[in-house]
């Protein structure tokens, strides 16, 4: 560092390298910036001591505190499930029936119910509840096996035509055009008469009399159905297998029935009542009749 | 002139304490008024008390982040205007560019806290171990009881002055009586002691030890004021010109003629809180806190000289002094088109957001319809959509609102509330105090509605009468 020297102009020293004529002042830094550069560094070498650090050939070092993110989420997770424990609880120990005296037990169960909802039951019934054909929309008023909260439980937790579940909703509608019940001609003229029902289509004095024997021992005489058996109700808007002449008579030659799963087994009842009351707060929920024909009739057997 | 080969290249600097002297004057009298009402703001405000009734704080200033609003005196402000926030974050930055075009860093020089907190605690030091040469004789003593007392006592106090500054800050965000109750019982939220404890450490060291270093090292601030002072702008200057060659008043009173004004006292240098010497000309140490002026005009007078000698003057009144012109008043140098310009973006930004302020509606409503399902049909064939209302009452009491349909003929509503068999074309939810109230609301319009669009209409229906509306879609079969 021979061409060390004092510049003039400043009366500042050199640091003594010279680059085409251009030299550097020597203006130091403080020292306790060099004394903050060395805690960074003992603080870097405890942090990947501590935590997660080093990329090894499989996987990472796990640090001296064994944090990881799954860790971390794990915990979280635990811990808002704790926090949600006294208000499951109490939705447990309460009859459903109950539920809508406690507005704020019921907007935990429709907030709980929509979640479990997006698990367990989206498949079918779709993301909005709104079903496809032969699925059911559960935001309508319009219920199969009743729409009060005790018979929407009873319908989860049994669910349709399950297999070996004696508890189950079920109900068996005659195919009629397939077993040669009726002629296709006859089935055609049932169509007619149903669509009359709801104001649509043209009845017929023999569609008419042929829905009197063979159909409105379960619809009804109005075709207004019957939830004790599983009966649709036909004079309304809402058709499960579609409004047209041609799926009506399908439906009334070889008629599809839907199927759901019981859920008793496969979650626990305070997630099946948290359902019940979500698909219930959906918009076309009924209240819940003391002597509701559909829940006490289904509860019989 | 030393000679090169004797020059050590030191990469690092020792760093040296600044002793200042005690000095008196107008400066410093004013230094003391601005430490005095800025930290009575600072500890005092949170413990304004303002009645805004029982749904809201009685805190004047509150930021209150668990339930997201930011309370100062009669203004409260929501998440969704923040934007108020912000213009007074620009409204400061460009008020500091408006003080450091006409006066240079007199935000550096009487308010920054740094500044004010350096100041605290040399006034401590001061106060424990007496004036300049008192303490620089007790730095360079060796470590003996008596030091370590002394040090001991000092420190303490730091550590004293610095928890009672971090624990002001927290008080700005909980209601102040109730979180000193909490925070002494232990009671207080993890990240209140946290808080306190990091702003601790950071006044205790920036303010005790660091002090002068934050300014010529760390803070961006010096460095931006430079490209944002120019010719124009007032700063602590030595006249050169009148002062030069210095020399001693017995070497002065010999041969008045060989020199200047300054008698070579280092008074100036003496009082500096940041340890220049203003001297050397403007530099990036000076904070501009115009002590060295006080100190330098006292001189002046001892020795009978006229006062001035350092002084706040711009550049280009300094070059037309230099060249024998007649000195300006300092005050003329504050207008300027320059300074007005700042002054009118600054006015005009406060100005509207005042009227902003005293404009904003109280009451709000905004519509989502329901996507999955579109809409839904009812088996008596009418059909029903769902939209989520969200009603906003600013004012701090519970207020009645009544929701309209406007448009979407034969239609009725309902929410889960009220039930379908009370559907009407009208309904009168009470919006809680100070909140956002969502609502489901069920349309249901007869059989064979088309797809249109309609308004929910909102107006609140106590004494303060204010109204909203919101436009939304009605869906329908063979709408999609």
């Amino acid at each position: 560092m021979a061409n060390r020297r004092i510049d003039e102009p400043t009366g500042t020293s050199t640091v003594g390298h010279e680059w085409d004529g251009i030299e550097e002042l020597d203006t130091p830094m403080p020292r306790w910036w060099l004394w903050t550069f060395y805690a960074s560094i003992i603080f870097a070498v405890g942090y990947v001591i501590a935590y997660p650090a080093i990329p090894m050939v499989r996987k990472g070092t796990a640090g001296m505190l064994g944090w990881s993110s799954r860790g971390q989420l794990q915990h979280e997770v635990s811990e808002h499930q704790a926090a949600l424990a006294p208000m499951l609880a109490a939705i447990g120990s309460m009859a459903i029936e109950d539920l809508p005296n406690d507005p704020a037990r019921m907007r935990a169960a429709v907030s709980g119910g929509r979640a479990a909802f997006k698990v367990n039951c989206v498949q079918c019934h779709g993301a909005g509840a709104a079903g496809s054909k032969g699925y059911p929309n559960l935001n309508d008023d319009d219920w199969l096996w009743g729409g009060d909260l005790k018979a929407i439980e009873y319908t989860i937790t049994n669910g349709a035509r399950q297999p070996g579940d004696p508890q189950t909703r079920s109900s068996q509608m005659p195919a009629f055009g397939h077993d040669g019940i009726l002629t296709a001609a006859q089935v055609d003229q049932v169509a007619g008469h149903v669509l009359s029902l709801s104001g649509k289509g043209r009845d017929s004095a023999a569609g008419a009399q042929l829905f009197a024997q063979n159909c409105a021992i379960c619809h009804g005489a109005n075709g207004t159905g019957n939830r004790q058996f599983g009966a649709p109700n036909l004079a309304d808007a809402i058709w499960l297998y579609g409004g047209t002449r041609e799926d009506v008579a399908a439906q009334v030659t070889n008629p599809r029935h839907g199927a759901m799963p019981a859920w008793g087994g496969r979650l626990d009842p305070v997630t099946i009542k948290m359902l019940a009351a979500y698909v219930h707060s959906l918009g076309g929920g009924e209240d819940f009749v003391e002597a509701a024909p559909a829940a006490k009739a289904d509860a019989a057997p | 002139m030393r000679h090169p080969d004797t020059i050590d290249v030191s990469l690092y600097e020792k760093h040296q304490t600044v002793h200042n002297k005690r000095i008196d004057g107008p400066f410093r009298r004013f230094k003391w008024l601005v430490m005095a009402v800025t930290l009575a703001i600072y500890y005092g405000t949170p413990w304004i008390r303002w009645d805004r009734g029982p749904y809201a704080p009685d805190q004047a200033v509150l930021i209150d982040l668990a339930h997201r609003r930011f309370y100062m005196f009669g203004i409260e402000i929501w998440p969704q205007e923040f934007y108020f926030v912000a213009g007074l974050l620009i409204m400061a930055g460009i008020g500091l560019f408006l003080l450091t075009s006409a006066v240079g860093r007199a935000w550096c020089g009487y308010s920054c806290p740094q500044t004010v907190w350096t100041d605290v605690y040399q006034h401590v030091d001061r106060f424990l171990d007496g004036d300049r040469n008192a303490r620089m004789r007790l730095d360079a003593a060796p470590w003996g009881p008596k030091k370590i007392a002394r040090r001991a006592l000092k420190w303490s106090i730091y550590l004293l002055i610095a928890f009672w500054t971090g624990g002001a800050w927290i008080m700005y965000f909980a209601d102040a009586p109730t979180l000193t109750h909490d925070f002494w019982t232990g009671h207080a939220a993890p990240v209140a002691y946290i808080t306190v404890a990091v702003l601790t450490a950071t006044t205790f060291i920036l303010g005790g030890f660091m002090r002068e270093q934050v300014c010529i090292y760390m803070c961006p601030w010096p460095r931006i004021q430079s490209a944002m002072m120019d010719e124009k702008s007032l700063t602590v200057t030595y006249k050169d010109w009148r002062g030069e060659p210095r020399g001693s008043f017995k070497k002065a009173q010999k041969s008045p003629q060989a020199f200047g004004d300054c008698i070579d006292c280092n008074m100036c240098v003496a009082v500096c809180p940041t340890g220049i010497d203003i001297r050397e000309g403007p530099q990036i140490g000076c904070i501009t806190c115009a002590l060295c002026i006080d100190a330098c005009d006292k001189v002046m007078a001892e020795v009978g000289r006229p006062r001035g000698l350092i002084d706040y003057i711009t550049l280009e009144d300094a070059e037309r002094e230099k060249a024998g012109g007649t000195p300006r008043p300092a005050w003329k140098a504050l207008l300027r088109p320059r300074t007005i310009a700042y002054f009118s973006v600054w006015a005009a930004i406060g100005l509207a957001m005042l009227f902003l302020l005293g404009t904003r509606s109280h009451t709000a409503i905004s519509a989502a319809p329901d996507r999955n399902p579109p809409y839904m049909l009812m088996s008596d064939g009418s059909v029903r959509n769902a939209y989520t209302l969200k009603l906003r009452n600013m004012e701090s009491r519970p207020r009645p609102m009544r929701i309209v349909l406007e448009g979407l003929p034969g239609a009725v509503m309902w929410t889960d509330e009220i039930g379908r068999h009370e559907a009407a074309r009208a309904l009168v939810p009470t919006v809680p105090a100070d909140s956002t109230l969502p609502l489901r609301v069920y349309v249901i319009a007869p059989p064979n509605t088309a797809g249109q669009d309609f308004e929910f209409d909102v107006t609140s229906v106590d004494e303060q009468v204010e109204m909203a509306e919101t436009e939304t879609r009605f869906t329908a079969p063979g709408d999609e």
